[in-house]
């Protein structure tokens, strides 16, 4: 395998590699790791790829090194990555938060893995998806992202790039072992037709730069250093100059833009894909690996003349809430396999709000869903 | 001090709209502040490639009143941190200015990992022998027998001798000083920030308000008087021989300073072959 740029063409790979690839179209150029099954060779091609292109990798001595040093790249004006599994993410949670509050994009990618603690490592859960939008201490905004392919992985891992950028903000890509793991087609197409986007640079010059007065869309110009701007960054409640400000009032001025930042925007980030949700009585909200398990039992049960429908999350943060509550209106209940005891299906039966009922299909993990107890899942519910 | 020029200067790099500072009478961080500004101007380094990255903790405060691109991270993490700014440009110059709980303590193992790759950064440790913004605990440097809030009948760890530690991982420059000595440490400043690879100066400091206070010193004139009283100069010492004992002999100097390659040296000699010069345009 040699190349000197981005990949373009058809290849066979697995989901870890295809996110490697992913990132190194979407422009990543740092990146600083840990090794951890099953995300490791994302790292191991991280390793190979970036020294021919001109970028730098770094095995760190451990997770939240890799975690802060990405951070640091990003200031040094890399686009900048890493990828973990659940001990990994939950050490990273630490200066993930750093990353919200210094609103410094880069992209953080879970693998993720059986848990608690060392659980599975080479089986696939969906254990993490409430520590993603929760992980990290205090209020702040998430982007987290699911893919269900290798071809998926690749393509939300610039997707994740992009909207990092945009919102100046870390992004993760929620996959699992077995999206990790398996290969498939992926193809990849050539750099001039791949959309990318980059941090918004400042207009004003270094004396007058404020670093954190944000533009209408909430996001401030990210100068960058060594450019002569001469900034303060802090991880303490700051003022628009980035000075510490002690009071509530910042706090709430800071935080709330924080948040409003992504949930203003909300319509821009999100995507979902929907099937067949036009007069259905069930509908089936999943995401990554365990939505596609889904397909099998959605076909069965329409075989069998149910009407069910298929709402797949490809943005799980932030969650799309109204979408939701449109759909509940409609259906009588949703179904939500997930590779965890309830933790999206408790969002859905949020937003849902009575309207519809959920029925969430758990599985600790270990395995995907057996697609007959969806099947079962969806009967029972259209009846 | 008579350096009036210099001190005019200093006074530049200085984030005038954040003083006062939230340091307490008596304190040495003010003293190593000034030394390391100082010491910048001297470098000639320019000061739109320097980076300040600092951890948490009274030290840590440090990057938040230079007029330069700073940083104030996480606790532990500015080396990791510092790694990252530093390999993503490698034009700039970057400093970490930041305390012995946070460098030796929750951030010792990013210390002795950044010190055995030999990542070209600059440590400046400012050591008070405690955990001073918190109510001054017991901390990894605490010497045996002192009193903190958490050591109330004596610490009874031994604490890491830092200048052993770093020497021992594979820092390239390792000296020390005390807050007491302004020109040594500015000295000692200016070469590590010209040293190629990790160099890493500790500052041993006053704390009166919270070290100082239970161990029979509880001004910053005490503390720096049981410096002057006590300190030995001994350039080249084996860095294993200069561990400090409560109230005892401080052993300063410059201890370790050679050549030895970076870690982008041997990135480029091994790694760098497999570069492709066309695919850099």
């Amino acid at each position: 395998m040699s190349s000197n740029g981005p990949l373009t063409g058809e290849f066979f790979m697995n989901g870890d590699i295809a996110c490697a690839e992913g990132g190194i179209s979407a422009g990543c150029r740092f990146f600083a790791g840990y090794p951890i099954t099953p995300a490791t060779e994302v790292a191991e091609r991280m390793a190979e790829r970036l020294p021919e292109i001109g970028g730098t990798f770094i095995q760190m001595e451990d997770e939240i090194a890799s975690m802060a040093a990405i951070l640091g790249g990003s200031w040094g004006g890399a686009k900048s990555m890493t990828s973990t599994s659940g001990p990994g993410f939950s050490l990273m949670m630490e200066n993930l938060g750093l990353g919200a509050m210094l609103e410094t994009p880069c992209v953080l990618v879970n693998v993720q893995r059986a848990g608690p603690s060392t659980g599975l490592p080479t089986a696939p859960q969906q254990g993490d998806m409430m520590q993603a939008r929760w992980g990290s201490h205090g209020l702040y905004p998430m982007i987290a992202l699911a893919p269900c392919s290798p071809q998926e992985i690749f393509d939300l891992t610039i997707k994740a790039f992009n909207l990092s950028e945009k919102y100046r903000t870390p992004v993760l890509v929620m996959a699992d072992e077995s999206v990790g793991h398996m290969s498939e087609k992926v193809v990849i197409p050539p750099p001039e037709e791949i959309e990318l986007v980059s941090r918004k640079k400042p207009t004003a010059p270094p004396g007058e730069y404020i670093p954190y007065k944000p533009d209408d869309d909430l996001v401030p110009p990210m100068g960058l250093t060594g450019e002569g701007y001469y900034f303060h960054v802090t991880g303490l409640t700051h003022d628009e100059r980035g000075y510490p400000d002690m009071s509530a009032d910042a706090q709430e001025r800071l935080i709330r833009r924080l948040i409003n930042k992504i949930e203003l925007n909300k319509n821009d980030i999100i995507e979902v894909e929907e099937d067949q949700i036009e007069g259905a009585d069930v509908v089936v909200c999943s995401y990554g690996i365990s939505a596609r398990v889904a397909l099998l039992a959605i076909k069965s049960a329409r075989e069998e003349g149910i009407k069910v429908g298929m709402l797949r999350l490809v943005t799980v943060w932030p969650f799309p809430d109204q979408r939701i509550r449109e759909v509940a209106t409609k259906i009588k209940a949703f179904v939500v396999p997930e590779l965890n005891n309830g933790q999206i299906a408790l969002e859905v039966e949020r937003c849902a709000g009575g309207a519809a009922e959920t029925v969430l299909v758990g599985h600790m993990g270990g395995a995907v869903h057996d697609p007959q107890v969806i099947l079962e899942a969806i009967r029972k519910a259209a009846k | 001090m008579n350096q009036k020029k210099n001190e005019i200067s200093a006074l530049s790099l200085l984030r005038e709209e954040r003083m006062p500072h939230i340091w307490c009478p008596g304190c040495g961080l003010g003293t190593v502040l000034n030394a390391f500004l100082n010491a910048l101007i001297k470098s000639e380094l320019p000061l739109e490639k320097m980076a300040v990255v600092s951890g948490i903790g009274c030290t840590g405060r440090t990057a938040g009143y230079v007029k330069l691109d700073s940083f104030h991270t996480t606790h532990g993490r500015a080396i990791p941190f510092a790694t990252g700014l530093k390999l993503a440009n490698p034009e700039l110059n970057v400093v970490v200015v930041s305390g012995d709980g946070d460098l030796a303590s929750i951030g010792g193992n990013h210390l002795i990992h950044a010190a055995r790759r030999n990542m070209d950064i600059t440590i400046i440790c400012v050591n008070n022998f405690n955990y001073g913004m918190t109510g001054g605990q017991v901390a990894p440097t605490t010497p045996l027998t002192a009193r903190t809030s958490t050591s109330p009948y004596g610490c009874s760890e031994p604490p890491f001798s830092l200048p052993s530690l770093v020497a021992a991982a594979g820092g390239a420059y390792v000296a020390r000083w005390t807050a007491m000595h302004v020109r040594q440490m500015t000295k000692a400043f200016v070469e590590a920030m010209l040293k190629p690879g990790f160099s890493f100066v500790e500052v041993i400091s006053p704390c009166p308000t919270q070290y100082g206070r239970k161990n029979q010193q509880a001004t910053g004139l005490a503390q720096m008087n049981y410096y002057r009283d006590n300190s030995v100069i001994k350039h080249g010492a084996d860095p294993q021989d200069v561990s400090i004992e409560f109230n005892g002999t401080i052993t300063v100097g410059k201890f370790v300073d050679i050549e030895r390659p970076t870690f982008s040296d041997l990135r480029e000699e091994i790694v760098g072959a497999k570069f492709n010069p066309e695919s850099k345009a």
